[in-house]
């Protein structure tokens, strides 16, 4: 019971050791005292309630937010205290949202239950006294063994025992783990991989001992004892030997496992959790208004506290004859009731807080955040891709974006190489038509001759098409043999897979330069060269890594004779070559760089037999280390890959993806700072910004490069922040690298970001991933707080993503971590614009408008009941019924808000993309600003002082308003004022749409109709289980008085007037960007030019747009136009004097 | 949040679904729909508030408001009415010593009149209004304290009143009915209007005490208890008078249609006023034929049986003589808004014109810094 409760309140104990022993088949050891260890099962959970917790659970977490609790305070506070208010009218408002929110919440939960229900209940094979059995997922405990067949997920994380081919490999492919598509070879020990049938697996005695799950998807080490013949043998187990829950079997018929880690315990799973919640400027905005109105209720209260007490203080106004006191109430105590007074001040008032504010928010964000799936502009099509919304909060967030991070390879760049040049010996060669071509000479070979390849040649070649992690996919995978089976290799169609595209590029190129890699089968990998099939066998594999930046293979040649092979980044193979062209393949590698070409360089290394051993004994005992392996795996590579002979160097193009420059430039005109950071070398990274058009040519570039020293660093960014100050009419451009980066953070923050500020371009290179994040971290917390957004496609933008404010995933090439990790993904960086510049607005504006309009509606609603107080003696007495109290938020005026703040369109969205200066006035959150949101309070002031004094002034001259001569009460007094303020809230609303669907319609007058049959029917009948019947017929009689009707009229009107004046005012002595793209959109709808009664219709853009540009093209000169309206295409034309004079333009506004 | 663990699950349970057969074989693009909602296209209206659009509704309010306006005000301007205190706070008022001397449990009402004259005729229907200053009607221990079952004629609620009417529920043990403070300070001065012409003769107004009340007050949500039991007396027998009364409830009025809860003096006083200065419907006086005015000019004496007291919270009593026409009484405050609101209009429209044409132009450029 008591872990049960500790289990569900996720207090799991801490597992005991740091590794856990997984004996295999659970054939335990007869002797000796061994304690089970206790593992979880292979139940897997991602849901957050059951049946029985989900009340209490999702009660708690409810009430844990500040309004809800608020709410409930209130709500008992009118339980226990006798209040003006019936519980009912604050009570139902909270069930209701609590409700709401409830049904989502369960919603959510249910789809969640369905799918582990679907998971758990999978049926699986698993091997249990000597046979096969079938049973669910469900059961799989650890150290079973479990067989998994072709093409099937893996139901939980197992160590490959054997498989079906004798060698003990097989293929996965982790494409929902990671998104890498590629197959990935893993290892059976070679112990184990015989038993390959039940019986033997039965007969097997093996013990594996692992670390504690962790849920790094890469990191496994652990080690396998297997008894033979008496004999231990021990083993090590590394990620290569781990099939994940949740990856793929491929090319294999059928393996078997021993489960190791189960159910929740699972990487997978263990990769659910740790999401960070982002919270929107809107949200905090919205938090802030909240406190300013809990502030004034708070006043509220006591003021007319006090003033009831000046009041009391004279005996006649405090017990009149008419008016007697009970009792009790004469003998309660003066503070108790004074105390009491005040709590039911606070229930009267306690609607200016806005009870449903924050579900309307949640389901507008909710249901808003489907547009951005559904856009179709931002569906890829080669790639099948539509955007994703990972986090719904942050929707509005988009619309206020300041600075973008963003990564190059891949995001910028279409993360598709090409091979184009490379340098082999200090010689320079291209690649025309399937040949290698030294530099300078042309193709002059004829046709079908055997180009002679000098032995440098060759060894480059074949060093490059060996010295990988490439994976081959044959067309039939179905046939049983393996892929050596294909003597003649070519004929048939393969397909290389890496998780590099950079090394699938180069594959490809080696093959089209006729050496060919035909694919590894466990330790060969053979080669055709020319013709020649040549094996090679593998003997080890030293992966890649970020910090190394370089990998390396060590085969056995034919000959005999071993050799290593490494590639990797220039600066980390270059100073551990020895001999060879290294001065000149230096300089091709920069040369390359500049061209904006990707580059490795590649050496080898001969080993003696001596020197073999060695390598070979060291890298077993680091491979088989328990403890510190990484750290001692590192120190053996780097006793490894040194004394290199260089061979040379590749350069492979990343083509840019398309429409980038005109994306940055897009961006840049909103406002948005963008900023490159990237891990190449700067020379690259400068080419690409020049390219895509993150710097111009006439921008002053500043380096901020190579600095050794904290001094040194402090003079250059002086000088820099120097130069900048001398020369502000260009723009400048930054180039830092992330050493110098590191030194200028150290210490001179604010130095660093004061230059940064004035740069309107800065490209980092050279970065690691958590210096990404540490710029984005930086300019976070700098004074100004900007709103930041990283976009990225890999795994080392994953930091970045989660530490900005927009965290966008690129669905690329390189895996799905980034997309999982962020709040938005989609397809290609083009994209951004309109997400930003479109979609950002909307949302922007949407939401601003909601929040402010609930603070107003709310205002409306309650100051008049604060007036009423001045007119009855501050007894509390209610203006409005209960009824009414109750269903203004919830029913009343709540649909036209929700359908606006779904649908409405300022401006047109081709407008906002074609225009991304609109962007910037939304910017810094300025319809939120405290001006903004002061002057809708104010309105909401006014206008209740409109309606209360409106009402008070038409009954309080104390007349009849009835053509009967019969009289008003104060109910009906209370629900004029009501009527007035759900029309006029209404019509607000309405002033403030700019987009009229058919649901606006619908729902705007369907509200005040609504209103009015409610209130006849409310009225109509005398309710049997209600305590007053106070408004019997009021409203009927209410109607049936002409003075009322001419009454409603004109207060509505007078409200509104006043609003409307301001509004054409405005527009016209000082119209914002958008009012006047408003106003342009406005006049080719319907083609009037003097914008008298222009209203467009709905049409589609493009035609749409045409006809603008021709009008405007026809009336204004045309030099302007251009500049506003640059193209029809709906970003800029290439021309480069629009694109470097604009932003120049920009920057006075 | 929950969205992202979507994702890991919709991945989940996409494969597990296609381990089986057939698993990959339909693969189905994720293109969005094309669709106006989808998209983001629904045809809509986009109005825009510019000069241009808002300037003919200005002029249009303009022109309708002013003569609307103007003719709210001549209405209410044509309605006459007549207003007279008789509180008797004044040494030399009539009806001083009555209000002076005032006590509760007196048996013998104190009597005086009030001398008037009118100086115009009042036509058609004249409603005789009582108005009280100062009264607060609208204080929620007052406004709560009633039984509105009871007033419907429940018969447990007649003799178990709600405990709403406190400290007016019970008096000897017995419920009080009508219980509550409302019922409990019923207003009740009587007044008689005389008419007093040339030769000094009195005669006397008839006074219409029926349809004062709102009709489905009296029809429905008052009724007495007992249904058709038209002896009240034995209705009411178990409860008690409440205590400011001198007469129990059964016994308001000698007409049977108006006796008891149904009495319509009693339902218009239940209706509580919005604010503590208000009227309320009295008597009518029908107009007995088109040729001679209800009320002529001449002389009144307005005869008061002062039972009510209001000094002891600086309260005021009136007698209230008006006429009425289709919107009630006179009330020039519509008249004069729809004038001010259309003239304001009228001139904000010239203003905006004016505008519209100076600075209208500019607009009409694509000037956006781009």
């Amino acid at each position: 019971m008591l872990r049960w409760i500790r289990q569900q309140l996720d207090f799991d104990p801490p597992h005991q050791s740091d590794t856990r022993t997984v004996y295999i088949a659970n054939r335990f050891p007869q002797h000796g005292h061994y304690v089970p260890q206790k593992f979880a099962d292979n139940r897997i959970i991602s849901s957050k309630y059951t049946v029985w917790n989900f009340v209490p659970k999702n009660l708690f977490e409810q009430f844990r937010r500040i309004a809800n609790f608020y709410f409930l305070i209130i709500f008992l506070v009118q339980l226990m205290i006798d209040t003006p208010t019936s519980p009912v009218t604050s009570g139902l408002p909270l069930f209701f949202v609590i409700t709401v929110t409830a049904i989502k919440q369960g919603y959510e939960d249910w789809l969640r239950h369905k799918a582990d229900n679907e998971v758990n209940g999978a049926p699986v094979f698993v091997v249990r006294s000597g046979s096969l059995v079938q049973t669910r997922s469900k059961n799989i405990r650890v150290g079973d063994i479990v067989r998994v067949a072709k093409d099937e997920t893996f139901p939980a994380d197992l160590v490959l025992l054997s498989s079906d081919r004798t060698e003990g490999t097989c293929h996965i492919t982790t494409a929902s783990l990671d998104g890498e598509t590629n197959l990935k070879t893993h290892f059976a020990v070679p112990e184990t991989a015989v038993s390959q049938s039940v019986s033997q697996l039965e007969a097997l005695l093996a013990v594996v001992e692992c670390q504690q799950p962790e849920a790094d998807l890469y990191r496994f080490v652990g080690r396998i004892t297997v008894t033979q013949l008496g004999e231990e043998i021990v083993r090590p187990l590394g990620p290569e030997n781990l099939l994940l829950r949740g990856a793929r079997l491929k090319n294999t018929k059928e393996i078997f496992g021993v489960a190791v880690y189960t159910g929740m315990e699972s990487k997978m799973a263990l990769n659910y959790k740790c999401k960070s919640q982002k919270r929107s400027a809107v949200e905090k905005s919205m938090n802030t208004f909240l406190i300013i109105y809990l502030g004034i209720l708070l006043f509220e209260a006591i003021l007319s506290t006090i003033l009831k007490y000046a009041w009391q203080a004279e005996g006649q106004w405090n017990e009149p004859f008419y008016n007697q006191k009970t009792e009790q109430e004469r003998n309660s105590s003066q503070i108790l009731k004074f105390i009491s007074d005040f709590l039911a001040f606070l229930v009267l008032y306690n609607f200016i807080i806005p009870i449903s504010l924050y579900v309307t928010v949640e389901m507008q964000k909710f249901l808003g955040s489907f547009f951005i799936g559904w856009d179709l502009d931002l569906y890829h099509e080669e790639s099948d891709q539509k955007a994703q919304v990972n986090t719904s909060d942050l929707n509005e967030e988009l619309g206020q974006v300041e600075y973008v991070f963003t990564d190059k390879t891949g995001t910028l760049t279409e993360n598709e190489m090409q091979f184009r040049e490379c340098s082999i010996n200090g010689i320079k060669y291209q690649e025309i038509n399937g040949k290698l071509v030294p530099e300078g000479m042309t193709d002059d070979f004829p046709d079908g001759s055997v180009p002679q390849l000098s032995r440098e040649e060759e060894l480059f070649l074949k060093a490059v098409s060996l010295c990988h992690t490439v994976q081959i996919s044959y067309d039939q995978t179905d046939s049983p043999a393996g892929p050596f089976s294909h003597a003649n290799g070519i004929s048939i169609q393969m397909e290389y897979y890496a998780s590099s595209p950079d090394e699938k590029a180069l594959v490809e190129a080696m093959k089209r330069l006729g050496v060919t890699f035909l694919g590894n089968n466990g330790e060969k990998m053979e080669v055709k060269t020319f013709g020649r099939s040549e094996t090679y066998e593998l003997l080890h594999v030293l992966e890649f890594d970020a910090n190394r930046r370089r990998m390396s293979v060590i085969l056995q040649a034919p000959s005999g004779e071993k050799i290593l092979f490494t590639k990797g980044a220039e600066s980390s193979v270059l100073p551990y070559a020895k001999s060879g062209e290294i001065e000149k393949t230096r300089v091709h590698v920069d040369e390359f760089a500049l061209k904006g070409l990707r580059t490795l360089v590649v050496a080898c290394r001969h080993f003696s037999v001596q020197e073999y051993e060695e390598v070979d004994r060291r890298l077993h005992e680091a491979r088989t280390a328990l403890q510190q392996r990484e750290e001692r795996l590192a120190e053996v590579f780097a006793f490894i890959e040194r004394d290199l002979h260089l061979l040379g160097a590749t350069g492979v193009e990343d083509k840019l993806q398309e429409k980038v420059q005109e994306t940055i430039e897009a961006l840049r005109l909103a406002g948005i700072k963008v900023w490159v950071l990237t891990g190449d070398k700067h020379e690259t990274a400068i080419s690409v910004s020049l390219s895509c058009g993150h710097f111009h040519r006439t921008m002053n570039i500043l380096e901020l490069l190579q600095q050794r020293s904290d001094n040194e660093c402090a003079e250059q960014l002086g000088r820099l922040a120097r130069r900048i100050k001398e020369d502000h009419v260009i723009q400048h451009g930054l180039v830092v690298d992330g050493a110098s980066l590191s030194l200028a953070l150290r210490e001179h923050e604010k130095l660093f970001m004061e230059v940064c500020r004035n740069c309107s371009a800065v490209l980092c290179c050279r970065m690691a991933p958590l210096q990404k994040a540490k710029v984005v971290r930086l300019f976070k917390t700098s004074p100004e707080k900007p709103i930041t957004l990283a976009i990225g496609d890999g795994a080392n933008d994953v930091s970045m993503i989660q530490e900005a404010h927009v965290g966008i995933g690129i669905m690329g090439k390189e895996g799905r971590q980034a997309v999982r990790n962020s709040d938005y993904a989609f397809a290609r960086f083009k994209f951004l614009a309109k997400l930003l510049l479109v979609h950002g607005h909307f949302y922007y504006i949407r939401i601003a408008t909601l929040v402010q309009y609930f603070f107003y509606k709310n205002v409306c609603f309650i100051t008049p009941q604060f007036l009423y107080q001045f007119f009855c003696l501050f007894s509390q007495q209610t203006l409005y019924d209960s009824v009414y109290l109750t269903l203004y938020n919830i029913c009343f005026t709540s649909l036209p808000i929700l359908v606006y703040s779904l649908f409405e369109q300022l401006v047109h969205p081709h407008v906002l993309q074609n225009k991304p200066a609109l962007y910037r006035d939304i910017s810094k959150n300025s319809l939120l600003s405290f001006k903004t949101f002061l002057y809708w309070t104010l309105l909401g002031f006014f206008h209740a002082f409109i309606f209360f004094f409106g009402s008070y002034i038409l009954m309080g001259e104390d007349t009849s308003l009835m053509g009967n001569g019969q009289m008003f009460g104060n109910w009906t007094f209370g629900t004029l004022v009501f009527t007035v303020m759900v029309i006029t809230v209404t019509l607000k609303l309405a002033l403030e749409t700019h987009f009229w669907t058919w649901m606006n319609h619908f729902v705007t007058w369907g509200s005040i109709a609504f209103y009015f049959i409610f209130s006849l029917f409310y009225g109509g009948i005398i309710w049997p289980f209600l305590h007053t019947q106070d408004m019997y017929f009021v409203f009927v009689q209410l109607l049936s008085s002409g003075s009322a009707w001419f009454a409603i009229i004109i207060i509505v009107l007078s409200c509104l007037f006043p609003d409307v004046i301001k509004k054409v005012l405005y527009r016209h002595l000082q119209p914002t960007s958008t009012q006047k793209s408003q106003v342009i959109e406005a006049q080719q709808g319907v083609g009037c030019l003097d914008s008298m009664c222009c209203f467009s219709e709905g049409e589609s853009g493009g035609a749409r747009l045409g006809r603008l540009v021709d009008r405007v093209m026809s009336r204004c000169d045309p030099a302007r136009v251009r500049r506003s309206w640059s193209d029809l295409d709906p970003f800029y034309s290439n021309d480069r004097s629009i694109l470097t004079l604009s932003p120049v333009e920009s920057t006075h506004c | 949040m929950m969205a992202s663990s979507y994702n890991a699950k919709e991945e989940d349970g996409h494969h597990s679904g296609a381990s089986g057969p057939g698993g990959g074989a339909a693969v189905k693009s994720k293109k969005p729909d094309n669709t106006a909602f989808k998209q983001q296209r629904l045809p809509a209206w986009q109005p825009i508030l510019t000069a241009g659009t808002v300037l003919p509704a200005f002029f249009v309010i303009g022109l309708i408001f002013i003569p609307i306006g103007i003719g709210l005000f001549v209405t209410s301007n044509n309605i006459k009415e007549f207003e007279i205190d008789y509180t008797g706070t004044d040494m030399s008022s009539p009806c001083f010593n009555c209000s002076n001397n005032f006590s509760w449990n007196s048996t013998v009402p104190c009597k005086c009149s009030v001398s008037f004259s009118l100086d115009q005729p009042f036509e058609s229907n004249v409603f005789m209004y009582y108005g009280l200053s100062n009264f607060y009607q609208n204080h929620r221990r007052y406004v709560k304290s009633r039984d509105d079952s009871q007033l419907n004629g429940d018969k447990t609620s007649l003799t178990n009143p709600s405990k709403e009417c406190e400290p007016y529920r019970t008096s000897d043990r017995k419920a009080i009915a009508p219980c509550g403070a409302i019922a409990n300070s019923l207003f009740n001065d009587t007044l008689d209007l005389f008419y007093i012409d040339n030769n000094g003769t009195r005669t006397r107004i008839e006074l219409v005490k029926k349809g004062i009340a709102w009709w489905t007050d009296k029809h429905v949500k008052f009724r007495n208890p007992g249904g058709s039991n038209l002896n009240l007396t034995v209705v009411f027998q178990d409860t008690a008078k409440p205590v400011n009364w001198r007469k129990p409830v059964y016994e308001l009025d000698t007409d049977p249609e108006n006796n008891g809860f149904i009495n319509e003096d009693f339902i218009v006083w239940m209706r509580t006023a919005a604010l503590p200065t208000f009227r309320k419907l009295y008597r009518i006086i029908q107009r007995k034929n088109s040729m001679t005015p209800t009320l002529p000019r001449g002389n009144y004496t307005l005869d008061i049986t002062y039972n009510y007291p209001v000094r002891s919270f600086e309260g005021r009593k009136r007698m209230i003589l008006s006429t009425i026409s289709w919107m009630g009484g006179k009330n020039p405050f519509l008249g004069i808004a729809y004038i001010t609101v259309g003239s304001v209009c009228f001139f904000l429209g010239v203003v905006l014109l004016i505008i519209h044409h100076k600075y209208g132009n500019r607009n009409n450029n694509a000037d956006i810094p781009n």
